[in-house]
């Protein structure tokens, strides 16, 4: 987009014009700005009051940097804390977590790109209906499957394990993988898998040999995608799992709301920072596609 | 020697729409087969067919006289080239050439040599380790047939190979199809929808519309004698003249009156005396009709009319006058001196008139 | 044999998702549907005795209270993360030197687990020692900010929270929105010396309606299902104050063991759900067919 206040008067006019034109330059930087510490000031504070200690964060100010910084809270938050009946911080849960999103991610990643690949390329009758149905499963209330979803995992003998939690996140999560890879392969012309099918190869041959290596962009995005959702989650995490399997947002959410002892806000904050740290880093790093993953559902429809 | 393709009663529906009604051709082995017609005839799902790309209703194809009615692509023995090429993006040149035999489960020793032999042949020797995106379009299209020719088959298979290229390129590449042809020997089965390159490429045309062979013939025989007035006005470029003229017997001959605005009909008498109904669309291409005197036959006739359009394109002259109610193109010398508005002598060679019923569009002669 | 398994291996792989979608989607559904027509209580009873735990959920206070913090704090969160998304939008749209970095700071909330904001914003918020007591602290001694213990203005401190975390994805969203509107009828419009602002109000953004409806869509939705958030902030509190559908459901479902009432009210939030999603979804699905 061209600069608007550009004038095309050549007249007496173009001073004044140009004084405004600066002028309105700087009242957007500045809002651009004010707008910038609205979103960094709890970040701010989080880190913050994650280095102080008890004493100043009660007899100081919720904004001034800390006086004396002290890692305390950190260590406390990582092996101390206590989530209930535990005091072992945040360190078994972040684990837990791990153990987690990583296989859900997978397992989620590859099922969408082989459904996306399918609906997009190996056309049947019924596949949109297929493909529609399942696009729906993606907005549902996630309440109105914890119930059943409890009792199923009870039957399989998966409550209140990780493998049940990976079970449940890669079940909801197809949806969306799906929706991605889709959208990404159907822009892929259809003569190929002709071309491929004259030289001979067959439904996983093409979809190895010729479509994984070019979807590198979209599998960066549907990984990054999941693996903040997964890892975020706090539903299905605080329904499905117990006291030992819980991930780190559970065991956040417990730091944070015991009702036992002083409240410590630095260790709270430090506990947050901690979990917030795999996402945060995986934004910083690879985040246009994470934006592109965010946008990409949404603007194309 | 059997046929290298036989398509026997070949029906193709599409849910309840019929998309290829009872086609019938075969064609020998080293035989150019063009399949031509508007968009939507059906020419490349009928190419797909042979390909075994889409199942068919009804029917059978032969190659190289055996029934793969049922066999999928690969084992056809086929290859096939197509609009966009489809060259894999990920793979280099080489790759992509030799994808097929890897699937096969070709050893690599023989891979290289057949890839080096086709490299050769087509002169993508320095383009083995592109991608093809790194490739202009003429370079694309010569791996694409690069890639065919490897698989060493009985029949090369082509969807509009020429579409997607630019006006001067398009004739160099008609140019290396056709010499590859020759030096190969191969069977080819090309789908275009440019009625020129069909002239210029096939030794056989089949011209379809709705899914229908309209005709099937050489060059020659559907530019001279075109089966129906869609044969007669598709082929040959600029089309063919078609006058709607009113026919009665005269004698041993039979009079054509062609009426005119403003002006006396015309009139033209066929000694050759065909039967003829009393409506009749006569069928004449633009470089059978002359400036009088500058052809000469048995079959001549000469009248004046009046000249609408002179567009002058060089080596020739095209002349419009209005006949029947229809602007017809004549193909003048380049000297001519017709000006638009005045009268001009021209020779009309009826010897190569095509005529056709109006209602039916068939020819009758 | 080989022949018939490759024309139906599509087939057979997409196969396991979709039964996995039909059970544990739609199978789902029927059965809480189910559960809600009967007298459960800590286990599910399936004889359906009608709709009177729709009855109890509708006569019961606390659902009043959920289903009105629901609409309150829907429409403001919806409209706020709207306004304010696409005024950043507007904004950074004007070939801004900055663009990347500011763009990465407005999006990262996003990043963070609802339960991460919840935590921050309740510290934030926090009437001895959070903003009240720095405003306080720079000489407005009378100055009150206790929203998050009042039980008439908490529901807004959700709303604070909710809007910090999704602004920054609407904004995403209208900026590639704006970018995408054809540079040709931009420049015949200034060419034709119609004013900036006209061009965004008359040109630009009617243009972008089907973004709008899809940042609409996305946020109704994170609305509906807001549960990590309020649990997080207020954990629902003061009392019932800030209860939403979501937090209800699961506090009888797994507190207090009304798995009857749960169903019921699960019923109601994907019925709410439905009513916004399904006119969306059916007609994009149907102008793409087109």
């Amino acid at each position: 987009m061209s600069d608007f206040a550009a004038s095309t008067d050549p007249t007496s006019l173009t001073k004044q014009s140009n004084f405004s034109r600066i002028a309105l330059r700087w009242l957007l930087y500045v809002l651009l700005g004010v707008f910038a510490l609205y979103y960094l000031m709890p970040l701010f504070v989080m880190v913050t009051t994650s280095l102080k200690s008890l004493e100043e964060i009660r007899t100081g100010s919720l904004v001034s940097l800390p006086r004396e910084i002290t890692f305390d809270a950190w260590a406390t938050a990582w092996s101390g804390a206590c989530t209930g009946i535990q005091c072992e911080g945040l360190k078994p849960f972040f684990w837990n977590s791990i153990q987690l999103a990583v296989p859900a991610v997978i397992l989620s990643t590859l099922f969408g790109a082989l459904n996306g690949y399918v609906i997009a390329q190996w056309q049947f009758r019924g596949a949109n209906l297929i493909f529609s149905l399942m696009l729906f499963g993606c907005f549902i209330p996630f309440q109105v499957v914890l119930l059943p979803m409890a009792r199923v995992l009870g039957i399989m003998g998966l409550a209140g394990t990780i493998p049940g939690l990976i079970f449940v996140h890669v079940i909801y999560g197809i949806g969306f993988t799906t929706l991605f890879f889709r959208n990404y392969y159907v822009t892929v012309p259809h003569e190929l898998v002709k071309a491929a099918k004259v030289d001979g190869a067959g439904f996983f041959r093409t979809f190895w040999s010729i479509f994984m290596p070019l979807s590198l962009p979209i599998i960066v995005v549907t990984v990054i995608w999941q693996f903040t959702q997964i890892w975020n989650d706090f539903l299905f995490g605080v329904s499905f799992s117990q006291a030992g399997t819980q991930p780190v947002t559970v065991a956040l959410n417990n730091i944070v709301n015991s009702t036992t002892g002083v409240k410590e806000y630095n260790v709270d904050m430090a506990a947050a920072i901690i979990a917030a740290l795999p996402t945060l880093f995986v934004y910083v790093v690879a985040g246009k596609y994470f934006i592109r993953g965010l946008t990409a559902g949404s603007v194309k429809g | 020697m059997s046929p290298i393709l036989e398509v026997k009663n070949l029906v193709k529906n599409y849910g309840a729409v019929e998309i290829l009604k009872n086609i019938n051709v075969s064609i020998e082995s080293g035989d150019f087969l063009v399949l031509v017609g508007p968009s939507g005839c059906g020419k490349s799902t009928l190419l797909n067919c042979i390909a075994g790309l889409e199942p068919i209703t009804g029917g059978e194809i032969h190659i190289g006289g055996r029934n793969m009615t049922d066999v999928s692509p690969k084992d056809r023995d086929i290859a096939m080239v197509f609009q966009s090429y489809a060259l894999y993006p990920t793979m280099t040149v080489a790759k992509n050439i030799t994808f097929g035999m890897k699937v096969r489960g070709v050893d690599k020793m023989t891979q290289a040599a057949k890839l080096a032999e086709v490299a050769k042949q087509l002169q993508i020797e320095p383009l083995l380790n592109r991608r093809p995106g790194q490739l202009s379009g003429g370079q694309r299209q010569r791996v694409a047939m690069g890639r065919a020719l490897v698989r060493d088959p009985k029949l090369f298979l082509f969807d509009e190979p020429l579409s997607n290229i630019d006006a001067k390129l398009r004739v160099e590449m008609r140019t290396e199809i056709k010499r590859l042809h020759h030096d190969l020997g191969a069977s080819m089965v090309y789908v275009t929808h440019d009625q020129i390159e069909a002239m210029t490429l096939a030794t056989k045309i089949v011209v379809l519309k709705g899914g229908v062979i309209q005709q099937i013939g050489t060059p020659a025989e559907i530019y001279n004698r075109p089966e129906n007035l869609f044969v007669a006005d598709f082929m040959g470029s600029p089309a063919m003249n078609l006058i709607p003229a009113k026919a009665r017997k005269n004698g041993a001959g039979t009079k054509l009156e062609i009426a005119r605005e403003n002006e006396v009909p015309l009139i033209f008498t066929d000694t050759a005396g065909p039967d003829l109904p009393d409506d009749v669309i006569l069928g004449l291409r633009p470089e059978d009709i002359a400036e009088a005197g500058f052809r000469a036959g048995q079959h001549v006739q000469t009248a004046e009319c009046l000249v609408d359009i002179v567009e002058p394109a060089g080596a020739d002259t095209f002349v419009v006058v209005r006949l029947g109610g229809k602007e017809v193109t004549a193909r003048l010398h380049a000297e001519t001196q017709a000006k638009p508005g005045k009268p001009l002598q021209f020779a009309f060679d009826l010897g190569k008139v095509s005529y056709f019923a109006p209602e039916t569009g068939q020819r009758l002669n | 044999m080989s022949e018939w398994l490759e024309r139906h291996v599509p087939k057979m792989v997409l196969a396991p998702s979709f039964i996995a979608i039909l059970l544990f989607v739609y199978g789902f559904i029927v059965w809480t549907g189910w559960v809600s027509l009967t007298r459960s209580r800590l286990l599910p009873k399936y004889d359906i005795v009608g709709f009177i735990q729709y009855d109890r959920l509708f006569d019961s206070p606390r659902w009043d209270t959920a289903m009105n913090n629901l609409f309150i704090f829907g429409a403001l969160f919806i409209v706020i993360s709207m306004a304010l998304g696409l005024l950043l939008a507007i904004l950074l749209d004007q070939k801004v030197r900055t663009e990347g970095v500011l763009r990465t700071i407005y999006l990262y909330p996003m990043a963070l687990s609802l339960i991460v904001t919840g935590t921050a914003w309740k510290w934030i918020l926090n009437p001895g020692l959070g903003i009240e007591s720095v405003i306080r602290g720079w000489g407005f001694e009378s100055f009150r900010f206790d929203w998050l213990v009042n039980p008439d203005f908490a529901i807004y401190t959700v709303v604070i929270a909710g809007v910090w975390q999704a602004s920054g994805f609407v904004m995403a969203l209208f900026l590639a929105g704006l970018r995408s509107v054809d540079e040709e009828i931009i420049k015949a419009a200034q060419v034709d010396g119609i004013p900036t602002v006209r061009i965004y109000s008359a040109i630009i953004i009617p243009s972008m309606a089907p973004i709008f409806l899809s940042a609409f869509i996305v946020l109704a939705h994170l609305a509906i299902k807001s549960f990590d958030l309020v649990i997080a902030l207020t954990g629902g509190g003061p009392g019932y104050a800030t209860d939403l559908p979501a937090t209800y459901m699961y506090a009888l479902a797994f507190s207090r063991g009304d798995i009857g009432q749960a169903a019921s009210s699960a019923m109601v939030m994907m019925m709410v759900v439905f009513a916004i999603v399904v006119p969306y979804l059916y007609s994009e699905l149907r102008a793409k067919n087109v």
